[in-house]
């Protein structure tokens, strides 16, 4: 028993009882099927361990915020919250979860739906919990700036609890800098639990180099009235595993899903996604945009359940990916269950190349090949830009993937 | 400014050009004219650059140099526009920034300075009135939800901002309605001026009434088989292209 484990008992029981059950994935596990993380662990943690807590200074801090970005900062090392170097102006609420011991962690992201998930459940240190009250619309957003520090065979368990109340609204950017770039592992698990009439966003933003080898599950439960928007912009990887799951339990209420993977070398992206309608009168779209280069691979499965008395859904998927090199692979799975009769459905994924014709044009405008490429290219992702509606942050999103794509202009 | 000699294109191993000649000074306005499948666009489309065409034989040369030894970008630079007869549309690529760009690209190859965004919008808001063209248009994506006529005005717009020496049309007047196509010809004709040169690929006569050409040809089976004034464009309209393709076939062809 680590004792840096704080509290939830009977949570970790039954997450180590889920995870005996479920044991790591295998080669041929249908969830895992394409991204052999299992592998990947053996060959680099050796005898796992949590990786501590350590100083961070505001300099450091003040480094790695982005430009213009104007909001809360809350700063984690390794996972454990940094209170004297995070600063909030709102009426947000912070407190750690061993501080909150009711919170009922879990019961949004069930440990009995993946091994990952029932790991953290079942090993965390500490986490936090994060509550927006009732009428609460916070008009600035809130930077979750995770600082990893970590020596091989080491492993970081962020764990986040968010909870808004009635009416509330909130935009939350996600960010993870990792200061030992040669290795890399992090399990981290985000329930976020909506009020009625809660408008929320959630943007992630991984970037952490080659070696980096993380795994997340972020679960929501979208109420009546509610909408929750996700964007994930993924940069660099060795191995990321997205596992995004929006349970849609309230009528009149919309979720959405959006992600970019702009791969190269060898990094591997897979993105997860699930939403479930449980219930009728709710809209779920979801876009994912991959340009693959080099030997890089991703991997994309889309999930929709259409529950029974899901009347009048509208259910909207779509994943496009280009493909640059013949080396570059991806796997495009979209899953759809409907058992409801009056919906309205749909899901859409094409792989290819660049469009010669558009090539041509802009070509024969006078700009050059690379360039003529980077600005078909950045069109492409732009469509998933633009659903990030932070400026500062979307700015700077932009400015990375034009930096990727030499599209400068 | 132009000098084709003895032009043979192919396109899949189907050979489409087959021995083209043609001369164009500065000053002139040349209509090349012939029926479908005669290979018309095949010639805008080899003097643009399109790597779907494979030249197997003959010349270009655009002011002295060697035209097709060019990428299209630098056809583009070196002052050729071709005026697309299907623009295409392309959905997140602005269409002031991606002009922007050009022009830059094209001044910078040029050795003049680049132009910063007070000055470009500047000449914008000059060339737009050119072609009638609404700045609601130009703050959207590249030809995205254009009607016809208004792409074929885009491209003039286009071919104004960057002033380019030889302009080839390709069935500019294609699906234009009456005015549509007086509004693209005007455009047309305040562009021209004693030192650039325009061809138009053209099926019918219609266009020539509005931008009247010095020379015409009419291209048969990859030829030009017959070239003359204006009238030979007045003669087509009332014959059709029968007795070209009856005198052309019964040449002997060595």
């Amino acid at each position: 028993m680590d004792l840096s484990q704080k509290g939830f008992q009977s949570a970790r029981t039954q997450a180590r009882e889920a995870f005996a059950s479920q044991g790591l994935p295998e080669v041929k596990s249908e969830e895992y099927k394409f991204t052999a993380i299992t592998k990947k662990l053996e060959q680099r943690i050796t005898n796992i361990s949590l990786a501590e807590s350590f100083e961070i200074s505001k300099e450091t801090v003040d480094a790695h915020v982005f430009q213009d970005f104007d909001g809360d900062v809350l700063v984690f090392a390794n996972g454990f919250f940094q209170p004297g170097v995070s600063y909030s102006t709102s009426d947000v609420s912070v407190s750690l979860l061993s501080e909150k011991p009711d919170t009922p962690i879990g019961s949004i992201a069930k440990p009995e739906k993946d091994p990952f998930c029932a790991i953290n459940q079942a090993s965390f240190a500490d986490g936090i919990f994060i509550g927006i009250p009732k009428n609460m619309q916070l008009e600035k957003p809130v930077l979750l700036l995770n600082f990893t520090k970590i020596s091989s065979g080491q492993v970081v368990q962020p764990r986040i609890w968010i909870e808004a109340g009635d009416f509330a609204e909130a935009t939350f950017i996600e960010l993870t800098v990792n200061l030992t770039p040669t290795s890399n592992f992090v399990n981290k698990v985000v329930e976020i639990k909506g009020g009625a009439s809660t408008h929320l966003h959630y943007y992630r933003l991984q970037n952490e180099g080659a070696s980096a080898l993380a795994i997340s599950n972020i679960e929501t439960d979208v109420q009546k009235d509610s909408t929750f928007s996700s964007v994930v912009i993924s940069l660099s990887g060795e191995m990321l595993r997205n596992n995004l799951s929006q349970n849609i339990v309230g009528s009149n209420s919309e979720a959405n899903m959006y992600g970019l993977y702009l791969l190269n070398g060898k990094t591997h992206v897979d993105n997860h996604t699930n939403v479930d309608h449980t219930v009728p009168y709710a809209e779920s779209n979801e876009l994912y945009k991959g340009i693959l280069a080099d030997y890089s691979r991703g991997v994309f499965n889309g999930k929709i359940f259409v529950r029974q008395d899901a009347q009048k859904t509208n259910a909207f998927q779509q994943n496009n990916n280009i493909l640059l090199s013949e080396d570059a692979m991806i796997n495009t799975k979209p899953q759809l269950e409907i058992w409801a009769d009056d919906v309205k459905c749909s899901h859409g994924c094409t792989t290819g190349q660049l469009d010669e014709e558009a090539l041509f044009y802009i070509q024969s405008r006078g700009i050059g090949k690379l360039q003529a490429k980077g600005l078909l290219l950045y069109a492409f992702a732009g469509e998933v830009l633009e659903h990030i509606k932070n400026e500062s942050f979307k700015s700077y999103c932009t400015q990375l993937v034009e930096d990727r794509l030499g599209a400068k202009f | 400014m132009l000098s084709i000699k003895n032009l043979h294109a192919s396109i899949e191993g189907t050979p489409i050009l087959k021995g083209i000649n043609l001369e164009v000074k500065a000053g002139e306005v040349h209509a090349i004219m012939g029926p479908n499948g005669s290979g018309k666009s095949t010639l805008a489309s080899v003097l643009a650059g399109r790597q779907e065409y494979e030249v197997t034989e003959g010349e270009v040369t655009f002011n002295g140099k060697n035209l097709l030894d060019f990428a299209p970008e630098d056809r583009a630079r070196e002052g050729v526009f071709l005026a697309f007869q299907y623009p295409v549309e392309i959905p997140g690529v602005s269409s002031t920034n991606f002009l922007r760009t050009a022009v830059n690209q094209v001044r910078e190859y040029r050795g003049l300075d680049a132009l910063d965004a007070v000055k470009f919008l500047t000449m914008m808001k000059e060339k737009m009135k050119l072609v009638e063209i609404d700045q609601k248009l130009l703050s959207r994506s590249l030809n995205e939800g254009f009607s016809g006529g208004e792409k074929k005005r885009n491209e003039i717009f286009q071919m104004a901002m960057l002033n380019p020496m030889l302009a080839i049309l390709d069935e500019t007047d294609s699906g234009l309605d009456i005015d549509a196509l007086k509004i693209v010809s005007n455009g047309v004709n305040q562009l021209k001026t004693k030192d650039n040169a325009t061809i138009m690929v053209t099926h019918y006569q219609r266009l020539l009434d509005y931008i009247v050409p010095d020379f015409v040809h009419v291209l048969y089976n990859g030829r030009i088989v017959k070239s003359g004034s204006k009238e030979l464009a007045l003669e087509l309209e009332e014959k059709g292209y029968d007795w070209i393709k009856e005198a052309a076939n019964s040449e002997v062809i060595v």
